[in-house]
Formats: structure tokens, C-alpha cells, sequence
């Protein structure tokens, strides 16, 4: 039989994923050149919920732009809170009790807790397994609830204020969250027995989107992200704020730095964050939880009600905010993604020159195509939950 | 329920001799009433958390609420979707391609407002922000809340549903 040599013309597709898609985590656009199931480019494209938080930010004073930070990373808002209010003191020149530290320690690993839980859930929901998104978001509810105890709100809490926190936590939140600290390893325990050893889970992460430590750096990658390749690095470490210098805790490391490592990374980062909220509940100083700082704290509500002298004082600092000392500062606390920075320009006045939001998820979306490019379509689904973005932070 | 008015109850009736089977089991009901039960109890939301409310509408979907006993199931693909729930801030980069799987969808379709941004551009009153989404889509329920709490999603969802199940005549195109 005559040979029939036949050369196959492949023919390069454009695709556009997103912003409508249930695996991008929100409206992350991304355009994928494939070559059959394999991707040679991906572009990804970004601001789809760009909401002018900077420039809303200067406009605003140090008080009411608090509200806003809520909603950058809008699965962990404590941690952002935290890390604002931790800027802006430095900013201001003033610190804040010790209890109040040891309670923004402790609700910030709180919120550490339920934004891995999301990312938990969402991750391996997209790469296939229903049953842990659904006992995740069982966790979670426990953790909205004490947040709701403590300060009225779920989601967007703002608990965290200049100068100390809101209010101070009571007896019964204590208790109703040492309960939730004992229970949570054994849940800890259940996710990892569906997940971990699972052979899917295995197949479809080990070696998927590597990034070598020395490329990691160089990214200006931060969070779990760095942490999966093998590189300690960690601000609660190396330079503690709040009370993290007094609580104990490890860094937990990956090796091989792909979708695998940085999974393992996390999960380690939810049982040491479990540990840091025991201790903070067991180390729990007392005092009062806002720092006396007469000019740029805002007076107790009941004082404002009863004298005259406090509730001129809180009306001159809510409209125009506090006399802030000149000068620019950058503050890095350390949320679930990665490193959040703040950096202000202060021209004196009650409301910042310039505030600019330094986020790790944006970082994160940059090295997307050096993940996906050369896999498959696939992997692309499981390199974004891999990163770990909220695009609310991206776009800002 | 108001949809079953007239039901004949099952008897035995014998039609040859030793022959015996059940008499028609007969439904009568009007074609509105009908048609309106199947669309308010399967509504099928399309799976699109733009922002913050996205992420309560999650939770609403998930254990602990549980959507689905309301015949509520995320689709992936706006083409099997007959809901659109407006899940947060409408930028306006975004609002074309909302409008476009909106378009997308087969009638009948209904909006849900979730959120302050949604209804209203709630706090982000900016140069890149839309205000409110019911200047570009026919909304049906609006959810008031930064985010709103689950509760208040499923109440949304309950309220359309008595919406739909009051509709007349919406048998054909509309809209």
C-alpha cells in the first residue's frame, strides 16, 4: 500500500476567557493563543473592577477612607483594615495599646483563616472536587459569626481604628472562639484527607506552574506564592507589627514551588494561624484598647454625648481630620495573598496627597503568563486559583 | 399552592371484563399558573460575582444556606441561565459585557440588584464606577446591603419568585 504522506496544518485559536467565567475569581480577563489544547500565549487583562479606591482614598480623611480598605481584599477585609490602620499610625506618629495589639493580631489571623478557606474551596471547586467547598464554607460561617459577635457586620468589618480597635472584645466571644480554636484542627484534619493524598488532586497540581526561587524574587512575589518556592519570607516574621513579636509561630515552606507546594504552604499557614489566635486569646493583656491620643483619635461615644469640649473635638477631626505631620510613609503588613503595603504622601492636611495601595494580587496577575504558557488549558483553571488573587485588590 | 384546582382521585375503572385500570388522572389548571410554577421554582442564576457581593452570594449557594432547595443552581454558561444576579460594583469597563450575557440569555430572564453598588454605585461614587445597573438592565428586585447578608439574598430571591408567580400572558417574547 503507497504510502500517503500527509503533513497536518495546525491553526492557532484566540480565545477570550473571561471576565465572565466561573474559574478567573471574579472578572480576570484572560487571552489565551492556543495550538490545540496547548497554550502559547496568555495575556492577561485586568481592571474590570477598577473602582478608584486611590483616588477616592484622598479625598476622604484618614478616618473615613477606613471603610474603603474593606473592600480591597473583600475576603479578608480585617486583614486589610489592620494593615491601614497599622500605615496610618505610623504615619501619625502614635501606637496603639497593647490589647488592642494582641486583639488585631488575633482577628486578622481570624480573617487569615477564612480567606484560605475561600481559597481552599474555590480552588479545588475548580479543579473538580465539590465535597471540601462545601465543608469550607461550613468553617467559614463559624468565623463571620464571631466577627459578627464582635463587631455587626460579616464581611465588611472595620473593626480595626487608628490609634487601637473599635470596641473591646467580651468574655463570650473569647470563649465562643477558644471553642472554635480547638475544634478547628480536626476540621483541618477532614479537608486534608479529601484532598491531599487525593490521586486527581495530585495529577493535576504536582509540577503544574512552577516558579523557581530565584524567579519568585525576582517577580516581586510575596505570600504564600514566595513562600511555595521555597524562599522564608514573611513581614508577621521579619518585621512583626501588632503583636506578632510575642506570639510563636513558623514560616511553613514549600520546595518545588508549583501549584502543590503552594497548597501545602497555605494549609500550613491556616493551622499556624490557629495557633497564633490560641495564644493571643491565652496571652490577652488588659487595658484599655485605644491608645490615648487626644489628637488624632477620635473621643469615646458616651463622653461626646455628655460634654461639650469631646464632641467639638469629634466634630473638628471628622470634618477635617487630623493635623498630620508632613512627610511619606510606606507600611507592609502581611495578608493572606502576599505583602499589602500602603504608602501615603502627607501634605499636612487631614486627608492624604496621595494614597497608593500596594497589592499583591496585582503582582500576582503578572506572572500568570510565565505560569500558563507551554501547559495546558487545564492548568490554566488550576494556576489561577493557585495565585490566589481577589481582583477587587488587582484593580483596585 | 393554587395550582392543582380540580383533581379527580384515582379510582379503579373496569374496561373489558377482568380488565381493570386507573381512571385519567386529570390536572386543570390555567396555563399562566402553570407556567409560572415552573419558572419560579427553577430559576437558574448565572455563576457572576463581580465583587464583594459575589462572595456572599457564594456563601449563599453553599452549606449553610443552601440555595439549591429553592430550586436555585449556579450555571456556568449565561446560555442555560434565566437570573442574572448583579453581584457588586458595575464599572464602566464592565457594564458592556454585562449587558452583552445579559443579552445573551434566553427569555424570560430576570435580574437580581444585589448590593448598594448594584442598585445605586453605593460608596464608590467615582469617575470608573456606574451608578446603579438599572441604567442599562430591567431590574426586577433590588437588595439594599454592603454586602447584603444571605438572608437578605434569599428574601430577594422569594420576592421574585411571588413576582413571577404574578405574571400574566408572559408566554411568548416580552421585552
Amino acid at each position: 500500500m503507497e504510502q500517503i504522506e500527509k503533513t497536518f496544518e495546525t491553526r492557532e485559536l484566540t480565545i477570550s476567557m473571561g471576565p465572565q467565567h466561573p474559574a478567573t475569581h471574579g472578572v480576570l480577563r484572560l487571552v489565551l493563543t492556543l495550538d490545540g489544547e496547548t497554550v502559547i500565549k496568555c495575556t492577561p487583562h485586568v481592571g474590570y473592577l477598577h473602582r478608584g479606591v486611590e483616588k477616592l482614598g484622598e479625598n476622604r480623611t484618614y478616618f473615613s477612607a477606613l471603610p474603603l480598605t474593606d473592600r480591597l481584599d473583600y475576603i479578608s477585609s480585617m486583614n486589610n483594615n489592620v494593615g491601614y490602620v497599622n500605615a496610618v499610625e505610623k504615619l501619625f506618629g502614635i501606637e496603639a495599646p497593647e490589647r488592642a495589639k494582641f486583639i488585631r493580631t488575633m482577628v486578622a489571623e481570624m480573617g487569615r483563616i477564612s480567606s484560605h478557606i475561600i481559597w481552599l474551596g474555590t480552588h479545588v471547586l475548580d479543579i473538580g472536587a465539590t465535597t471540601p467547598f462545601l465543608y469550607a464554607f461550613r468553617e467559614r460561617e463559624r468565623i463571620l459569626d464571631l466577627f459578627e459577635a464582635l463587631c455587626g457586620a460579616r464581611l465588611t468589618v472595620s473593626y480595626p481604628r487608628i490609634g487601637g480597635v473599635r470596641n473591646d472584645v467580651s468574655q463570650e466571644f473569647l470563649d465562643e472562639l477558644y471553642k472554635f480554636v480547638l475544634e478547628f484542627p480536626s476540621r483541618m484534619d477532614d479537608y486534608e484527607t479529601l484532598v491531599t493524598e487525593n490521586r486527581v488532586w495530585r495529577k493535576r497540581t504536582v509540577g503544574i506552574g512552577v516558579i523557581s526561587a530565584e524567579e519568585a524574587v525576582n517577580w516581586g512575589l510575596t505570600g504564600g506564592m514566595l513562600r511555595g518556592s521555597g524562599v522564608c519570607y514573611d513581614v508577621r516574621k521579619h518585621a512583626p507589627y501588632d503583636a506578632y513579636d510575642k506570639v510563636e509561630f513558623d514560616v511553613p515552606l514549600g520546595k518545588n514551588g508549583d501549584c502543590y507546594d503552594r497548597y501545602i504552604v497555605r494549609m500550613g499557614e491556616m493551622r499556624q494561624a490557629n495557633r497564633i489566635i490560641k495564644q493571643c486569646i491565652e496571652k490577652l493583656p488588659t487595658g484599655p484598647v485605644m491608645a490615648d491620643a487626644p489628637k488624632f483619635t477620635l473621643p469615646p461615644k458616651d463622653k461626646i454625648l455628655k460634654d461639650m469640649e469631646h464632641l467639638i473635638h469629634q466634630f473638628v477631626l471628622i470634618t477635617k481630620g487630623p493635623i498630620v505631620p508632613e512627610g511619606e510613609i510606606y507600611s507592609a503588613t502581611e495578608v493572606p495573598k502576599g505583602e499589602l503595603g500602603f504608602y501615603f504622601v502627607s501634605d499636612g492636611t487631614g486627608k492624604p496627597y496621595r494614597m497608593r495601595v500596594r497589592a499583591p494580587s496585582f503582582v500576582h496577575v503578572s506572572i500568570l503568563p510565565k505560569l500558563c504558557e507551554g501547559g495546558f488549558v487545564a492548568d490554566v483553571i488550576a494556576n489561577i486559583g493557585s495565585i490566589d488573587i481577589v481582583l477587587g485588590e488587582c484593580d483596585r | 399552592m393554587g395550582l392543582i384546582e380540580n383533581t379527580i382521585s384515582p379510582s379503579l375503572v373496569e374496561v373489558e371484563k377482568g380488565t381493570k385500570i386507573l381512571s385519567p388522572n386529570i390536572v386543570i389548571t390555567s396555563m399562566d399558573k402553570l407556567i409560572n410554577w415552573g419558572r419560579s421554582s427553577s430559576l437558574w442564576p448565572v455563576t457572576f460575582g463581580l465583587a464583594c457581593c459575589g462572595i456572599e452570594m457564594m456563601t449563599t449557594g453553599s452549606s449553610h444556606y443552601d440555595l439549591d432547595r429553592m430550586g436555585v443552581i449556579f450555571r456556568g454558561s449565561p446560555r442555560q441561565a434565566d437570573l442574572m444576579i448583579v453581584a457588586g460594583t458595575v464599572t464602566k469597563k464592565m457594564a458592556e459585557i454585562v449587558r452583552r450575557i445579559y443579552d445573551q440569555m434566553p427569555e424570560p430572564r430576570y435580574v437580581v440588584s444585589l448590593g448598594s453598588c448594584a442598585c445605586s454605585g453605593g460608596i464608590f461614587n467615582t469617575y470608573s464606577t456606574v451608578q446603579g445597573c438599572d441604567s442599562f438592565l430591567p431590574v426586577d428586585v433590588y437588595i439594599p446591603g454592603c454586602p447584603p447578608r444571605p438572608e437578605a439574598l434569599l428574601e430577594g430571591i422569594i420576592k421574585l419568585q411571588e413576582k413571577i408567580k404574578g405574571e400574566h400572558f408572559r408566554w411568548s417574547r416580552w421585552r
